[in-house]
């Protein structure tokens, strides 16, 4: 492997060192990004730090996977810049990708080849051959229970399966910055409930940072940070709880056969401004118990039903957006 | 799942594994997914050796050997050597067509983030193809003749003897890892294989059908000069030279000599190559699917 050269910094012999004294792992800033006339990403800017695994929530569409595909070399940058682990991703590509792993949504297998096979043309590929590549391909077999189908041709696995390989040959070299756009999709609760446990645990032994992509609220709730990505804007970043916290107090949604007096007399009589989202209003309120009591008493015919709860990531979405998570996608 | 990550230390890489390994993984992994593809191997093979037998067969009676040729040459004997060629060709093409594949199925993403030098990626392709294509052309040449002794073949000699094997096989090796390159620069940019065979009728037919492999060119006329600025032209006489009889083909314009052939090939070949390692090298929004 001819080594790279660290910019900026200096480069020390214990990589682990290397990170304590590097203050982000993936820096993006202002980017932005058109297809033809199309804008699918806005202005994005924000920080990874080392060892943090960093998710970016959104609904299809929001412009993750075009982030993602700009983050692991495959698209050219437009406009703004990015670096990951101190390289320019627009002039150092090669270095990046040595140290990149990357596992796509849409998984990069020949299928007419076998799970073992598939993953030894990957080690190749990162100049990883002989007993150090047997060992390796053991380890990734074994972690991701695939031991037993490893002389398996990849297209008869199942859609759960072939990611599982997809993610073993992301992990193979040993990348210190891993990528993963949409990991646990086709994967069934027990296998993601592993997935997770596996990242956590390259997260902590190896320092490995990991950018993740999804859709899943649950998922999300795994991260240590959380960008939330819609309409190829970053509309809010932190932790899943401070992202909860900006909500603030408790959520209430309200339905009724009559929306449109409800909201007028809501608004009347308590001076709140409810959001209409999907056929419901909603509303944050610091002492939600309170207001649903009250509301109940002053318009008793009025609501059908409404349902009360701590804000969840999905109340955050809708608070910066105004739009219900899923809407994009079911206009598609 | 509970085991510590560890793994061997991995030994230092130099340079010139770093360039030649992932060749040798994309081209042995092109070589495994043919031979798995039993349709393909019959495929590539069967239709030129088809068309050897019925053309011979048909165009026997009209054919009139060229002056820089043996008189009593045969047309299935003048054939030879172009059915050769259509089959370095086919396989070559069809082997590249699977970057279309490729790039559909998603295998190509994983390349294309990977540390390798864009220059791998387009020589283990080709070499992968020309390898496949290689191998049946000799089979062809080998196996063909044979046909004789059930009546489908004139009785002729190829004129191989063990001092022109060598020659042979680097003379189809070098223009299979042209045809291969050709193929790779079609079907880098193409959406779909429906596309490709629309490229493969109107182009590559056409190309191989004037370069004096389906019948020799005349002294003159439009059709001559097509002929003689056809590339493939050079391909097809260097392997008739190689493959005739010693001296009993003359050099005349329509038949040139096996140095032009030579030079002309070589020249094609890294100019494709050169494209084909430029268009790779290119970060662009086709190559994210």
């Amino acid at each position: 492997m001819v080594l790279p050269t660290m910019p900026k910094k200096v480069m020390l012999s214990n990589p682990k060192i290397q990170e304590t004294i590097t203050a982000s792992r993936i820096s993006v800033a202002e980017i932005s990004h058109n297809y033809g006339e199309r804008r699918a990403l806005n202005q994005l800017s924000f920080e990874v730090r080392p060892a943090e695994i960093f998710g970016l929530l959104g609904p299809n569409g929001g412009g993750k996977t075009t982030l993602f595909r700009l983050l692991s070399t495959l698209l050219p940058l437009q406009t703004g810049s990015a670096t990951i682990a101190d390289y320019d991703l627009a002039t150092q590509a090669k270095q990046i990708r040595n140290l990149i792993g990357v596992t796509f949504q849409s998984p990069s297998l020949d299928g007419k080849l076998t799970v073992q096979e598939n993953l030894k043309h990957q080690a190749h590929l990162y100049g990883i051959s002989g007993a150090a590549m047997w060992n390796r391909i053991e380890n990734a077999l074994q972690h991701l229970g695939l031991t037993d189908r490893k002389h398996d041709l990849a297209d008869s696995l199942s859609g759960g399966l072939k990611r599982r390989v997809e993610i073993a040959k992301g992990l193979l070299h040993a990348p210190q910055v891993l990528l993963l756009d949409e990991p646990s999709t086709g994967l069934d609760p027990g296998a993601r409930h592993d997935l997770w446990k596996y990242l956590k645990q390259l997260q902590q032994q190896d320092g490995v940072t990991i950018l993740i992509t999804t859709h899943l609220m649950e998922e999300a709730e795994h991260c240590d940070r959380l960008g939330i990505l819609h309409l190829g804007e970053l509309v809010a970043v932190g932790t899943p709880d401070e992202l909860r916290a900006s909500v603030g107090g408790d959520c209430l949604t309200i339905h009724s056969e009559n929306l449109d007096m409800l909201y007028e007399k809501m608004t009347e009589k308590f001076g709140v401004a409810p959001q209409i989202v999907n056929h419901s209003l909603r509303l944050e309120h610091p002492r939600g118990h309170e207001f649903l009591k009250d509301l109940i008493d002053a318009f008793p015919e009025l609501v059908s039903s409404v349902s009360l709860g701590k804000p969840t990531l999905e109340d955050v979405f809708i608070h910066e957006t105004g739009h219900q998570f899923w809407q994009q996608e079911q206009t598609l | 799942m509970n085991q510590p990550t560890s793994t061997l230390p991995l030994p230092p890489i130099g340079p010139v594994k770093r360039f030649l390994l992932p060749v040798f993984t994309l081209a042995q992994r092109e070589i495994v997914r043919f031979l798995r593809q039993r349709t393909r191997v019959t495929g590539a093979l069967v239709q030129p050796i088809l068309f050897w037998i019925l053309f011979g067969a048909g165009l026997r009676g009209s054919f009139k050997p060229p002056e820089w040729a043996a008189s009593g040459m045969t047309y299935q004997e003048y054939f030879f050597p172009g059915v050769t060629v259509m089959i370095l060709m086919f396989t070559a093409i069809f082997s590249t067509i699977s970057i279309i594949e490729d790039r559909k199925e998603g295998f190509l993403q994983g390349v294309l983030v990977s540390p390798i030098p864009r220059i791998s990626i387009v020589l283990g392709k080709l070499l992968g193809g020309t390898i496949l294509a290689v191998l049946q052309a000799v089979l062809f040449i080998f196996l063909g003749p044979l046909l004789k002794i059930v009546g489908l073949a004139p009785d002729f000699q190829t004129g191989i003897t063990l001092a022109s094997l060598i020659p042979l096989i680097l003379f189809l090796f070098l223009l299979g890892f042209s045809l291969t390159a050709l193929g790779y620069l079609i079907a880098w940019p193409m959406e779909s294989t429906q596309g490709f065979h629309a490229i493969m009728s109107v182009f590559l037919m056409p190309m191989w059908l004037l370069s004096g492999s389906f019948f020799p060119a005349a002294e003159s006329g439009w059709l001559s000069w097509i002929i003689r600025a056809n590339p493939l032209t050079y391909g097809v006489t260097g392997l008739r030279r190689i493959l005739a009889p010693e001296s009993s083909l003359t050099s005349a314009p329509g038949n040139p000599s096996m140095i032009v052939c030579l030079t002309v090939t070589t020249l094609v070949c890294i100019i494709y190559v050169t494209i084909a390692v430029w268009m790779t090298q290119r970060r662009s929004t086709r190559n994210a699917r």
